[in-house]
């Protein structure tokens, strides 16, 4: 369970939200709405411990959850805007990496985003779509209880938007809880929405 | 119930790994190691023609030029050092990567001097030639900006931490890192004098070794910092 009570957060001298109070329960997802500038993508990477919060605490299963940063990182994937590839790496060496840091193995990631015919090709030669999916498909690589996804689905035909539907069931299935930011549809059932 | 979180890894793998990739990267684009390298020698070729052709002049003024020279050179890859994986998201990656800023940075610095120290050590002796070096003192000439170099890689990393985001990164990081590299010259040209006199080096070499070890925790806990705080 993930709390978050009265968080504050400054930008460039400007409060982009404050008195922030919501939990987050194994299996649950929240989507994060609001216009552009509204601080969604700000709270998530204050929930990844990116960014300090000017206020308030984070708690994670009751227990600050900031207080050991890397043991919090552990507990957490996070899909920014950036698809964190290296364009000479090729696809499989570019998730080999995280597969090094995190565990897991590389094949059934790839194949999770139907980028199994890609495992060899530069990350360099990937359309914006097929880069994406190798970056969301560091999620298939091993459980982890806390998604955070910043529009995950930017680029994504519909085959590959079914696909990530489908690790994020398994992913609530399983207790995984997820935050996603987004102006698209995403393929979360009964998610509840927090507007900023 | 919730899925595991990743199981407490060991963290010597994952800091490998992450060498292991900026190894690989570098080997991918050869061309930022080979500029630098590039440079270090025509600078070092540039200073016959501007001092003439007198032998002993030019020799008088190796080692302070080696080492200005090298360290010119070893800055020039260090202000994409965390600009190109701040861009791309990467940095978010590695500091979710459960190792601590302070050993990414010392990845990253360690990447940094096999990929821009160890190429400038290999291409001493060609500017030692350049500059007419007694040959007695290519040796330690080798030696001294192979330290210097680490040296550098450890400040360097520091600093490129420090100015990643500001506007003139590019511009500050100079600024920043030349001036506390000033003991590594004044020791690293000593030394070389001192062997090309015929003299003992090993004290200027301890005393270089002794600043990279100064150097060795201070700069990647500064550079892990300035990361956190950015």
């Amino acid at each position: 369970m993930l709390q978050a009570q009265d968080l504050a957060c400054l930008r460039s001298e400007r409060l982009v939200f404050a008195e922030l109070s919501f939990s987050v329960g194994a299996g649950e997802a929240v989507l994060l709405v609001g216009a552009n500038g509204a601080g969604k993508s700000t709270l998530l990477r204050v929930l990844a411990g990116l960014l300090p919060p000017l206020e308030g605490t984070l708690l994670w299963n009751g227990a600050e959850a900031l207080a050991d940063r890397a043991a919090h990182a552990r507990r957490l994937r996070y899909i920014g805007h950036g698809d964190a590839l290296k364009p000479a790496l090729t696809a499989a060496e570019n998730l080999d990496f995280y597969a090094r840091l995190w565990g897991g193995a590389v094949a059934p990631a790839l194949a999770a985003l139907g980028l199994a015919e890609l495992a060899e090709l530069p990350a360099r030669v990937l359309s914006s779509g097929q880069k994406r999916r190798l970056a969301l498909a560091r999620l298939a690589l091993a459980p982890c209880p806390i998604w955070l996804l910043d529009e995950p689905t930017v680029g994504l035909d519909a085959a590959s938007v079914d696909r990530l539907g489908v690790l994020l069931a398994q992913h609530r299935a399983a207790g995984g809880l997820v935050l996603a930011a987004t102006h698209l549809p995403l393929p979360l059932p009964g998610a509840r929405e927090l507007r900023l | 119930m919730t899925p595991p979180e990743s199981q407490q890894r060991p963290a010597l793998g994952a800091w490998l790994a992450l060498l292991g990739r900026e190894l690989r990267l570098a080997l991918r684009h050869p061309a930022d190691s080979l500029a630098a390298v590039m440079f270090f020698v025509l600078v070092a070729a540039l200073f016959p023609f501007g001092v003439g052709p007198e032998p002993q002049a030019l020799a008088r003024l190796a080692p302070g030029a080696l080492l200005a020279a090298a360290l010119l050179a070893a800055l020039l890859p260090l202000d994409r050092l965390f600009g190109a994986d701040a861009e791309d998201g990467t940095l978010d990656q590695l500091l979710l990567s459960g190792l601590g800023p302070s050993a990414v940075a010392a990845a990253k610095a360690l990447g940094h001097w096999l990929t821009t120290g160890l190429p400038l050590m290999l291409a001493t002796p060609i500017a030692c030639a350049m500059l007419n070096l007694a040959t007695e003192a290519w040796g330690v000439a080798v030696a001294v900006l192979g330290l210097a170099a680490g040296f550098l890689s450890l400040l360097g990393t520091a600093g490129a931490a420090l100015t990643l985001g500001a506007r003139r990164g590019g511009v500050l990081l100079p600024l920043l890192v030349l001036p506390l590299a000033i003991p590594a010259v004044i020791f690293g040209a000593a030394g070389i004098e001192a062997a090309a006199a015929g003299l003992e080096a090993r004290p200027y070499l301890l005393l270089l070794g002794a600043l990279l070890v100064a150097a060795l925790p201070l700069a990647p806990l500064a550079a892990g910092a300035a990361l956190r705080g950015e």
